[in-house]
């Protein structure tokens, strides 16, 4: 009932606060020191969990001829004299599951704005600021991956290793070889670039048309912009897709899953729809954005609710069909997670699903939750952090393996990367009037009422 | 539905406007609506009306539990306890495998069970005769108010006036 909902003023400017920048710039020190502490920790032996113990129980937990395999490659990576420098490697991972996760997080912001201009959608033209200011931190994250991976790739990517290629040396690895065509350095190199320029680019336009659209108003921009964001999911559709397989699947180079393009996708969605709604309630929190009444909210909940059950839905049909197929090239995948490197990856396994799926259904379920800005926080939180866990338990296993650990150096590198995060949001915000004072749709946007 | 029978004014509206802001006019006013009827759904007249809210979505959570109880009561019993069969591999009891079963049974147990209560709680669906109608031309082009006499304390002449003063072009009285 539009006439009872009083709509409060449409011009309103966000003030990054030098409290607010100070909090930032102090969890990201944190970070670092955490950083610091575990990269000390884990150069003196610390830090990991144990190393020696269990690199003779995943030999001998070899099943198949999947495994088999797997326990050769690591056999040839101890030989080649990586482990004195586990720590270095395990920064490099640490920085390529955070840039992965929010270079996904920050390109869900695009995603967003694309498919509601595309379905020309009314509703969420009054909070389209929120979601317009994430893609802004992907040049950061762009170009941690690109020196992470010039400098940590060999370590990252079992692929990068020259050995394998050649025919009748005794690296040869003739399922590899096959996968030349696609994952060798230079066609990687380009295509990593090649997504960030993109997407940062597709980006750029519209956030200008955006801007200009404040100031000037018309349709004109508006028709622009869903020429744009058409464009951009239409690239969006393949390199969501080919940009999971690079970041993530090609760590574990023997094995493959046609569902994995979607798998990362509805995890970046779903988390990404989280940092929304969690930053629309945050600066409600601090008397922003009133005008975003209780059905946007409920709404947005709906949407993390249901895009949560989307990810679980993706995660068990690639689940259940390799389980029920039982292929031992497949089921490697599962086993190394549930039984691999003395079981250390089965505890992050079942809370990646306990926080991103039984905690928000259960929690978000009921209508009220959904607008009830605590609990929208806390879902928000846990599927955030949930999805960070799922990165970790896909990149992990794959890359340290055995010595894998859940300490102050994982703990530091997301805190330093969602502090980070955080700013370049708040920035982009303070940018433009919070409200986009001249959207054609803002007016439904204002009198959004699901009753 | 709850009782109908007994005596009615009925307001007839031309426009769903008129009618959705008669209703709380005639709420301060002291009158207690029944219902409306319209053709189409008219935003905020549920809010308007103050009824209360619906409880059919607890309903749905109970029937979905029970679905999702009776999927794997079915499944771990006969497979796994009464007759231990052995499928693709996998242990007798194995919960993957009942997943999708289980996804299906709570979402048939939910739908059926929340159409049942719907038609139950109105006094619909099959073997149910006595549909009253106060006016059939709220399925057409017409909004259509229902104030039951016996719950009013104002006489039928106050009622009347009230309805026509909020812009009703006509007041019926229908008695069931």
């Amino acid at each position: 009932m539009a006439s009872a909902h009083s709509i409060p003023s449409i011009e309103e400017r966000f003030e990054f606060t030098s409290g607010a920048k100070r909090n930032l710039l102090i969890g990201g020190g944190v970070g670092v020191a955490l950083i610091l502490l575990g990269a000390y920790l884990a150069a003196n032996g610390g830090g990991g969990h144990e190393v020696a113990a269990h690199g003779a129980e995943q030999a001998a937990a070899a099943v198949g001829h999947g495994a088999a395999e797997h326990g050769a490659a690591a056999g040839h990576e101890a030989a080649a004299g990586h482990e004195g420098a586990s720590w270095v490697k395990r920064i490099w991972v640490n920085l390529w599951v955070n840039s992965v996760y929010f270079t996904g997080l920050a390109v869900i912001g695009m995603f967003f704005i694309s498919y509601n201009y595309l379905a020309q959608a009314g509703w969420s033209a009054v909070f389209k600021r929120v979601p317009e200011a994430l893609p802004a931190f992907l040049p950061f994250t762009g170009i941690v991956m690109l020196l992470t991976f010039f400098f940590g790739g060999h370590e990252l990517f079992h692929w990068t290793h020259e050995g394998l290629y050649e025919v009748g040396g005794p690296e040869y690895d003739p399922i590899i070889a096959g996968k030349r065509g696609f994952l060798n350095t230079p066609f990687f190199v380009f295509r990593l670039v090649f997504y960030f320029v993109v997407w940062y680019g597709l980006w750029r336009v519209i956030r200008n048309l955006s801007l200009q659209e404040d100031e000037i108003g018309g349709t004109e921009f508006y028709e622009k912009s869903i020429r744009f964001g058409t464009a951009f999911l239409v690239v969006f559709g393949v390199t969501s897709s080919t940009s999971a397989w690079d970041f993530v699947m090609s760590i574990d180079t023997h094995w493959f899953s046609t569902m994995f393009g979607w798998y990362t996708l509805a995890s970046w969605h779903v988390a990404g729809l989280a940092v929304i709604t969690l930053t629309i309630v945050m600066l409600r929190e601090r008397g922003y954005l009133r005008a975003v009444n209780s059905s946007h909210l409920r709404d947005l909940g709906k949407f993390v609710f249901a895009f949560s059950i989307f990810w679980t839905y993706v995660w068990f049909a690639q689940f259940l069909l390799i389980y029920y197929a039982n292929l031992p090239e497949e089921t490697i995948y599962y086993l190394e997670r549930f039984r691999g490197h003395g079981g250390f990856f089965k505890v992050p396994f079942f809370i990646t699903l306990f926080l991103n799926f039984f905690f928000p259904f259960l929690v978000l379920m009921t209508r009220d939750a959904k607008f009830t800005h605590s609990i929208l926080k806390v879902a928000c939180w846990s599927v955030i952090i949930g999805h960070y866990m799922d990165f970790y338990t896909n990149i992990m296993p794959g890359t340290l393996g055995a010595s894998a650990g859940f300490g102050p150096l994982e703990w530091g590198f997301f805190l330093l990367f969602i502090c980070a995060f955080g700013y370049s949001i708040a920035s982009q915000l303070e940018k433009a009037n919070l409200i986009p004072r001249n959207h054609p749709m803002l007016e439904e946007s204002l009198h959004h009422d699901i009753a | 539905m709850a009782e109908i029978s007994g005596k009615y004014l009925v307001g007839v509206y031309d426009d769903d406007d008129t009618v959705l802001h008669a209703v709380p006019k005639l709420r301060k006013a002291g009158v207690k609506i029944k219902e409306v009827y319209s053709p189409f759904p008219i935003h905020g007249l549920d809010e308007a009306l103050g009824h209360p809210r619906t409880r059919i979505g607890i309903a749905a959570f109970m029937f979905g539990v029970t679905g999702c109880c009776v999927a794997l009561t079915l499944m771990i019993w006969t497979m796994g306890i009464d007759w231990p069969m052995i499928v693709g591999g996998k242990d007798p009891i194995s919960i993957p495998n009942y997943i999708p079963i289980t996804f299906e049974l709570t979402v048939l147990f939910t739908a059926f069970g929340m159409v049942t209560t719907f038609f139950i709680s109105n006094g619909l669906g099959p073997g149910t005769h006595f549909h009253p109608r106060f006016d059939v031309r709220s399925t057409d082009n017409k909004f259509v108010m229902a104030i039951e006499l016996g719950r009013n304390s104002m006489t039928e002449d106050e009622i009347s006036r009230a309805l026509r003063d909020s812009g009703a072009e006509e007041v019926n009285v229908k008695q069931f």
